[in-house]
């Protein structure tokens, strides 16, 4: 590892964050990011995505560990890892009260970009992010779509190196999320910026990044490609929804059901995994059936993120208050 | 100040102002406050200049300075508002993940407040001239007044800038200030000659910042000043200023350590 941070447009080493000496939000998180990739860290709420982000671009301090972005230490050279980074935070921090062109503008201005070259960009990113017809109106009678797409453009003004994606889609409608999708893809595809974006949603890590990376209570479970991470996992999903919440027995029917693993019981969903599904599902429903608990519907599925979740954090990703996204689609 | 403070500072404020001029009500209250101020204590404490040993012949000419001060003091505890609306927009996080200078975020609160200062403070010599007051000091002594009320208000504004940070929320910070303002205007000459309180006033009143840049106006706004009682009180005002700026960033980057 010595000797090739700059290989890495990120590059953490057992990164640590204890809040007011007790909380420890990050317990030791190690990540490479390899230039010019797309590069996802999945998790629910409080598994330590945002610390991870706030690090890594300055605005908070590594309890131990080192970081470096763009080939810069975050803790002794702030400023110069602040030069190479564009940011969009959950709250994107628009001046609500200026103009779309003043917003930039002023980002512009205070990363050195000045006169007719400010302009210039300016007008590049309002015609790019297809903003020029609002451009000179208040950002407040703006749409949220609109926002976030401003957001970006503001993180791309001075041609950063890394763009740090905080839950980029959180709160969007589905049309506009896939809107955002297409146009993180232009980013990494045209400009050949890394990007590290931080989601809750298993589909939107798996449709965009190259890598990804499973954060839980602070560690990382599972790294690799979407890909590699899923065939990890051998055979399909089984899930079931009962007609009623089940009692504690269930779980030691379904144990004695040859080939099922990884079982795992929440509310009247019951998901588990076997070799060969189509076969263990009569299985199945008979242990069920016996077991006092009916069955309203069972769907097999080719493995998801959620199984890496499941198998890695050892439960259930809607299980731990996060809203799932993409039920329905 | 390096060159990049200095022109990130001119950003800063640019921004503060344009937002101020779009608000039209703000604008309003802002030049009216004053008025009432002026009009309302000019008539009510019109006669005190009659009681024997009251140091000024005409209440309108004496309660000038006194006003200015303290409208620039009113006006400027609300500084810290600004901080506490952009961590909450995430707008202060923004900007931080800049290179942006950060005493230039501080610099941009104090000039848009200094700009409101002198607003005000123009306006209510306007006035008080329309009343027939006559000021012996003229021009020099109107600079004067203003400088302390600018220096007064730097100092609160960065008060209030500190106190931002630490107690994050309006309700707790607006409470301080309004806690501070009125008893520190009222324990000073602004609107009273205390030499007529009771002593021990009178020895609050030579330790309040607020009595410092009311007398200095006061006594350059008077005929025949005497510079260094105005020096002196002026000199007082910027040390006090320079102190509360760099608390206001001490208590800034302890925020940001916290976070």
């Amino acid at each position: 590892m010595n000797g090739h941070a700059s290989s890495w447009a990120i590059e953490t080493h057992l990164l640590t964050r204890v809040y007011n000496g007790t909380i420890h939000a990050l317990r030791g998180v190690t990540l490479r990011v390899a230039p010019g990739t797309i590069f996802a860290l999945l998790g629910p709420n409080g598994a330590g995505k945002s610390t991870t982000v706030r690090i890594l671009t300055t605005l908070s301090r590594a309890t131990s560990g080192t970081a470096t972005v763009a080939g810069f230490d975050v803790e002794r050279q702030p400023d110069r890892v602040r030069r190479a980074i564009g940011c969009v935070a959950q709250r994107s921090g628009i001046d609500r009260q200026a103009t779309g062109r003043e917003n930039l503008a002023l980002q512009g201005a205070i990363h050195g970009v000045r006169g007719r070259e400010l302009s210039e960009r300016v007008d590049a990113l309002l015609h790019r992010f297809g903003l020029a017809g609002a451009a000179d109106r208040m950002v407040r009678t703006w749409s949220g779509g609109m926002e976030r797409r401003l957001a970006i453009a503001m993180a791309l003004i001075h041609r950063p190196q890394v763009l740090f994606l905080d839950e980029p889609t959180t709160g969007l409608d589905p049309e506009i999320r896939a809107e955002m999708w297409s146009e993180i893809r232009r980013l990494s595809r045209e400009e050949g910026l890394t990007i590290l974006l931080t989601t809750h949603y298993m589909e939107e890590a798996d449709q965009l990044a190259e890598r990804l990376a499973i954060l839980d209570r602070g560690r990382i479970v599972a790294e690799g490609t979407p890909e590699g991470l899923k065939g990890e996992l051998r055979g399909d999903t089984i899930q079931l929804r009962l007609a009623t919440v089940p009692d504690g027995a269930i779980g030691k029917a379904l144990d004695r059901v040859p080939g099922l693993r990884e079982i795992a019981v929440d509310g009247t969903t019951v998901r588990a995994r076997a070799n060969d599904a189509p076969s263990a599902v009569p299985a199945v429903l008979n242990a069920l059936d016996a077991a006092g608990a009916p069955v309203a519907s069972v769907t097999i599925s080719r493995p998801s993120l959620e199984d890496v979740y499941l198998r890695h954090a050892g439960r259930v990703f809607g299980a731990s208050g996060i809203e799932q996204h993409g039920a329905a689609s | 100040m390096s060159a990049a403070t200095l022109d990130h500072t001119w950003y800063m404020s640019q921004r503060h102002l344009r937002a101020l001029v779009r608000q039209p009500a703000y604008i309003g209250i802002t030049i009216v406050q004053p008025i009432v101020w002026l009009l309302l204590f000019g008539s009510l404490f019109r006669k005190v200049v009659e009681i024997p040993g009251f140091g000024a012949g005409s209440y309108i000419e004496f309660l000038t300075p006194g006003v200015i001060v303290m409208s620039a003091l009113f006006s400027n505890g609300w500084s810290g508002m600004t901080i506490i609306e952009d961590i909450d927009a995430g707008i202060m996080d923004r900007f931080l993940v800049t290179p942006v200078s950060r005493v230039a975020i501080m610099n941009g609160l104090l000039v848009q407040q200094a700009v409101v200062d002198v607003v005000q403070a123009l306006v209510m010599v306007a006035l008080a001239w329309t009343m027939g007051a006559r000021f012996d000091g003229g021009a020099a002594g109107v600079g004067v007044t203003i400088g302390a009320a600018i220096l007064l208000g730097l100092s609160f504004s960065s008060f209030s800038n500190a106190l931002a940070p630490l107690m994050r929320t309006r309700e707790s910070v607006i409470g301080v200030v309004q806690f501070v303002t009125l008893p520190a205007t009222f324990l000073s000459g602004a609107v009273m000659d205390p030499n007529l309180a009771p002593g021990w006033i009178q020895a609050v009143a030579r330790w309040n910042p607020v009595n410092w840049a009311v007398l200095a106006g006061r006594e350059a706004l008077g005929d025949d000043p005497d510079w260094s009682f105005i020096g002196i009180r002026l000199g007082a005002l910027l040390i006090l200023a320079i102190g509360c700026a760099v608390l206001s960033t001490l208590t800034f980057r302890a925020y940001q350590r916290s976070v």
